[in-house]
């Protein structure tokens, strides 16, 4: 039964999934961009924020506070990371990045479960987000997830004037387009990449947090996200946080109505069993689907940032 | 399956002798002398295991072998033909299915429902594992016609959101037991063989294993497989020559999608069950941590790299619960300083390059 | 009698705002050594690039032995005997010398889809490859991996291969690229007996070995072909001395 307010109700769930993604998806994307580096570990980060946001949470009574270190827990994580292992692997092969930091991603799912223990951990929707907001009217929308699209949207608008009003946002662009370009005009490289990781690791580590209160806060987490985050960056074109923005909403949204809407569409069609098992894995691949989509018809993604 | 009693120690100690003989003799007879030694070892050892009383050793070699099987398939494409498959559990796990599939229905005595006629499946491996291989080469068709459009990473992501496809697929469909997977009540049936018998299951595997090792060394040194290796090299070269470099690769990796099947075969029978986390990426990238850290581009070194991965899981979850963590370092360290693996390092100059 | 191998008409190949190649329009005739010369950024490995088809023309047409290439790949005209050479050299790096030009031959025998006998002992390639190497010069460098030799001698190997395909008409992009005096007159000394049997398109910048070898020459500038004619003619023609050769 396909209304109004459903319909809308979905396409909010779309915009926070969507929001969610691009906080992911732009920290990669720019690495990805910059330094020309595959990291599977992002998805560690976007772990290490859910984890230290629910300790801090719970020790402090604060979601602010918690937030807060798991920006900084994630941040410095990342820039340790980047420092010790990472910046040995930007002139090597996509292959050795893989091998490299999926070793990583074992060494930090490893880590939590020492430090955390095996079971998951569950995070509070903070007090005042805990309502809804009659935001369409006759369908009450939770608060929580508002504030997540309003907070994403505002990420998104402080990252568009760094990178755009800012001598290091103009350094970002340039190196996303002309690596040894940067290199040659005396910029100190080293600093630069390691405040561009640093920032696409608060990123991941903000999303992880802000997802804390949504999800199960376990190992494997990571994996789950960083999946759904490279299909984003495929569509939305390596190197380009627009693009970032772009396919991040593009993969929430189908992904978002495609779980929604699929079953009932798959009733119509066949009896129910059959179009439930239909739904799901339609749903699952749904994204996938749109990627393969989009490289036919574009190749390099829909913004291509870097040459070649 | 928990390391027992003191083997691996005695088997380490056993491998440093022979490693220090090894190591001093020149580069090509060292590649002689380590290959000869490993088909020993292999061949010994049900015997070794009889000696040091521990019938535990030839299942976890048998795991290995299996491992072993899938790593080559790997390596194949992944050292040969310079593809980094991220999706290479995917033709594994469907292997691995289509064993277990035709197993469920014959002892449930039930028809397949999505194929034509009254097939009630079968347990002979006869028809079984040549058709595990058939049905991952299609998948492998199919999923290398689209993939190999693409190069470099988009050619690693989509080989892994096709591998995540199936993963999702098979979890879906309950009737194949979904997340939870399917036991499998009755190992392949071959006739004067019995595959409950650990050893003769496991000089089975062993003589899969050798057969496809035969095969692929002379298919790497043959004129397709100089063909594959000039795509790893130089790409461009080969177009500019003339070569439709599409065709070839797609080939070699329909090859390995078979070879892999097959594995996922005896990994069916071996495990007596099979469940999507066969197909899951972070099985795909174990398989490759293999062949890396055996070293890649030898088809012996997945062999050493499959043998060394889970033998190190075996000594180190001995030791402690939280083995893993030592997993991605030593991962990370090979990468960055031992990018010849294991192989490379016994071997030295004389890893051929063919 | 005019009997072009290759048409190129009406080229055009925009990046942005540059056209790299504009409405450009020769043809080179069977049997000849043709240079293309011109100025920097006059779109000379542009036009070599879209011939052998790395990269796609925006508009125009090319006509090679009586079909239309346009849109033909890369290994396709290259199976129709168009081939090309690099300027940065661009070799099989983990193989031999031997094993390099073994390729090339290779490209030539049919399909490659043999998946049993050992390629490195097959007399049908490795003979012709030893031969091709005695030829250009190699004679002694066979077995040795192509990382060990020295810039020029890479520069030879790949006019192995390149003979080895047998190509009917071969772009050949600065061949003398890094090379020295008696390295270029040595690679000169091969193309020249090719006269004939095989068309070259040359792109150089060495305005000896372009006057010493070529039949015609055209003159590219900004995209397009501003005359076309013998050596002399060429040398003599006010707007290309005004354009680019100077004095010369």
């Amino acid at each position: 039964m396909l209304t109004i307010e459903l319909f809308l109700e979905q396409s909010l769930n779309g915009l926070q999934q969507g929001v969610m993604l691009f906080l992911m998806a732009a920290g990669l994307t720019l690495v990805f961009g910059i330094m020309s580096l595959i990291n599977l570990a992002h998805g560690s980060l976007y772990m290490v924020g859910a984890y230290v946001a629910a300790s801090v949470t719970q020790a402090t009574d604060s979601f602010v506070i918690g937030i807060l270190a798991a920006l900084g827990a994630a941040g410095v994580t990342g820039m340790l990371l980047e420092y010790s292992v990472l910046r040995r692997l930007y002139n090597r092969d996509h292959l050795d990045q893989v091998l490299a930091t999926f070793g990583m991603i074992l060494f930090f799912n490893e880590l939590v479960k020492i430090l955390w223990g095996p079971q998951a951990l569950f995070l509070s929707t903070p007090e005042l987000l805990t309502g809804t907001l009659e935001f369409i009217p006759g369908a009450p929308y939770p608060s929580y997830r508002l504030f997540i699209i309003a907070a994403g949207l505002l990420v998104a608008l402080l990252l568009r004037h760094l990178i755009i009003n800012t001598r290091v946002g103009m350094l970002i662009r340039a190196g996303a387009t002309h690596r040894e370009m940067v290199g040659a005009l005396g910029v100190n490289i080293d600093r630069l990449y390691t405040i561009v990781f640093g920032i696409g690791a608060m990123l991941a580590g903000l999303a992880g947090a802000l997802a804390g209160p949504m999800l199960a806060i376990e190992v494997g987490m990571g994996e789950k996200i960083l999946i759904l985050t490279f299909v984003v960056i495929i569509i939305g074109g390596i190197g380009s946080v627009r693009g970032a923005l772009v396919g991040a909403l593009l993969v929430g949204m189908v992904d978002t109505y495609g779980r929604a809407f699929l079953p009932s569409i798959m009733r119509q069609l066949m009896e129910p069993s059959a179009a439930d098992s239909v739904a799901a894995s339609m749903s699952s691949v749904a994204i996938y689907v749109l990627m393969a989509a989009v490289l036919i018809w574009k190749p390099r993604g829909l913004f291509q940032a870097y040459g070649g | 399956m928990e390391a027992k009693g003191p083997f691996p120690g005695i088997r380490g100690i056993g491998q440093m002798m022979f490693l220090n003989k090894l190591l001093s003799v020149n580069p090509n007879g060292r590649t002689k002398a380590v290959v000869i030694t490993g088909l020993l070892l292999l061949l010994l050892l049900p015997f070794l295991a009889a000696l040091l009383d521990d019938p535990f050793l030839v299942d976890i070699a048998s795991r290995i072998l299996i491992y072993a099987l899938v790593a080559v398939s790997l390596d194949l494409i992944l050292g040969y033909g310079g593809m980094v498959s991220f999706g290479h559990g995917a033709f594994f796990g469907l292997g691995a299915y289509v064993v277990g599939i035709l197993t469920h229905h014959s002892y449930e005595g039930t028809t397949i429902a999505f194929l034509p006629g009254d097939w009630e499946g079968t347990t002979q491996a006869f028809i079984q594992w040549p058709l595990a291989m058939i049905v991952s080469g299609i998948l492998a068709l199919m999923v290398g016609a689209l993939s190999l459009r693409t190069s470099g990473v988009y050619f690693i992501m989509i080989t892994l959101a096709f591998a995540q496809m199936l993963y999702f697929l098979m979890i879906s469909i309950p009737t194949y037991g979904g997340e939870d997977g399917l036991n499998i009540w009755e190992r392949s049936e071959v006739p004067f063989l019995d595959l409950y018998d650990s050893q003769t299951f496991y000089y089975t595997c062993l003589v899969l294993l050798l057969l496809c090792l035969w095969v692929c060394k002379r298919l790497v040194k043959s004129r397709f497989g100089m063909v594959l290796q000039g795509c790893r090299q130089n790409e461009t070269r080969m177009k500019a020559l003339g070569y439709p470099v599409y065709r070839y690769k797609l080939t070699a990796f329909v090859i390995s999608g078979m070879i892999a099947g097959l594995a996922g075969a005896l990994s069916a029978n071996h495990t007596e069950f099979v469940g999507p986390g066969l197909m899951h990426w972070t099985r795909s990238g174990e398989i490759m941590v293999m062949v890396i850290l055996g070293g890649m581009g030898s088809l012996f070194g997945a062999v050493l790299g499959a043998a060394s991965l889970l033998m190190m899981e075996e000594v180190l979850s001995g030791l402690t619960e939280h083995w893993m963590i030592f997993l991605g370092p030593i991962l990370v360290v090979v990468v960055l300083f031992a990018r010849k693996g294991l192989y490379g390092l016994l071997v030295g100059k004389g890893a051929d390059n063919g | 009698m005019a009997d072009p191998i290759l048409e190129v008409i009406s080229l055009t190949k925009c990046f942005g705002a540059i056209a790299a190649s504009d409405g450009l329009t020769f043809s080179v005739e069977r049997g000849t050594i043709h240079a293309l010369i011109g100025p920097n950024g006059a779109g000379k490995s542009t036009a070599i690039a879209q011939l052998s088809g790395e990269l796609s023309s925006d508009t125009g047409r090319v006509r090679f032995d009586g079909q239309d290439v346009t849109r033909w790949p890369v290994d396709k005209r290259a199976r129709t005997g168009l081939q090309r050479s690099y300027q940065i050299t661009s070799l099989l790096p983990e193989f031999t010398a031997e094993d390099n030009v073994a390729m090339a031959i290779q490209s030539q025998q049919g399909h490659s889809f043999r998946f049993w006998e050992d390629a490195r002992r097959d007399q049908s390639l490795r003979v012709p490859a030893q031969k091709i190497l005695e030829r250009v010069g190699l004679k002694g460098f066979a077995d040795r991996p192509v990382t060990s030799l020295a810039h020029g001698q890479q520069r030879q190997l790949e006019l192995a291969m390149v003979l080895a395909t047998a190509p009917t008409m071969l772009l050949l992009d600065e061949p003398m690229a890094g090379m020295g005096q008696s390295e270029s007159l040595q690679m000169m000394e091969l193309l020249r007996p090719l006269r004939g049997d095989i068309t070259m398109l040359l792109v150089e910048h060495d305005m000896d070995v372009v006057f010493a070898l070529a039949d015609v020459v055209t003159v590219l500038v900004k995209g397009q072909a501003l005359a076309t004619g013998t050596p002399d003619e060429i040398r003599a023609n006010p707007d290309v001395r005004r354009a680019y050769l100077g004095d010369y």
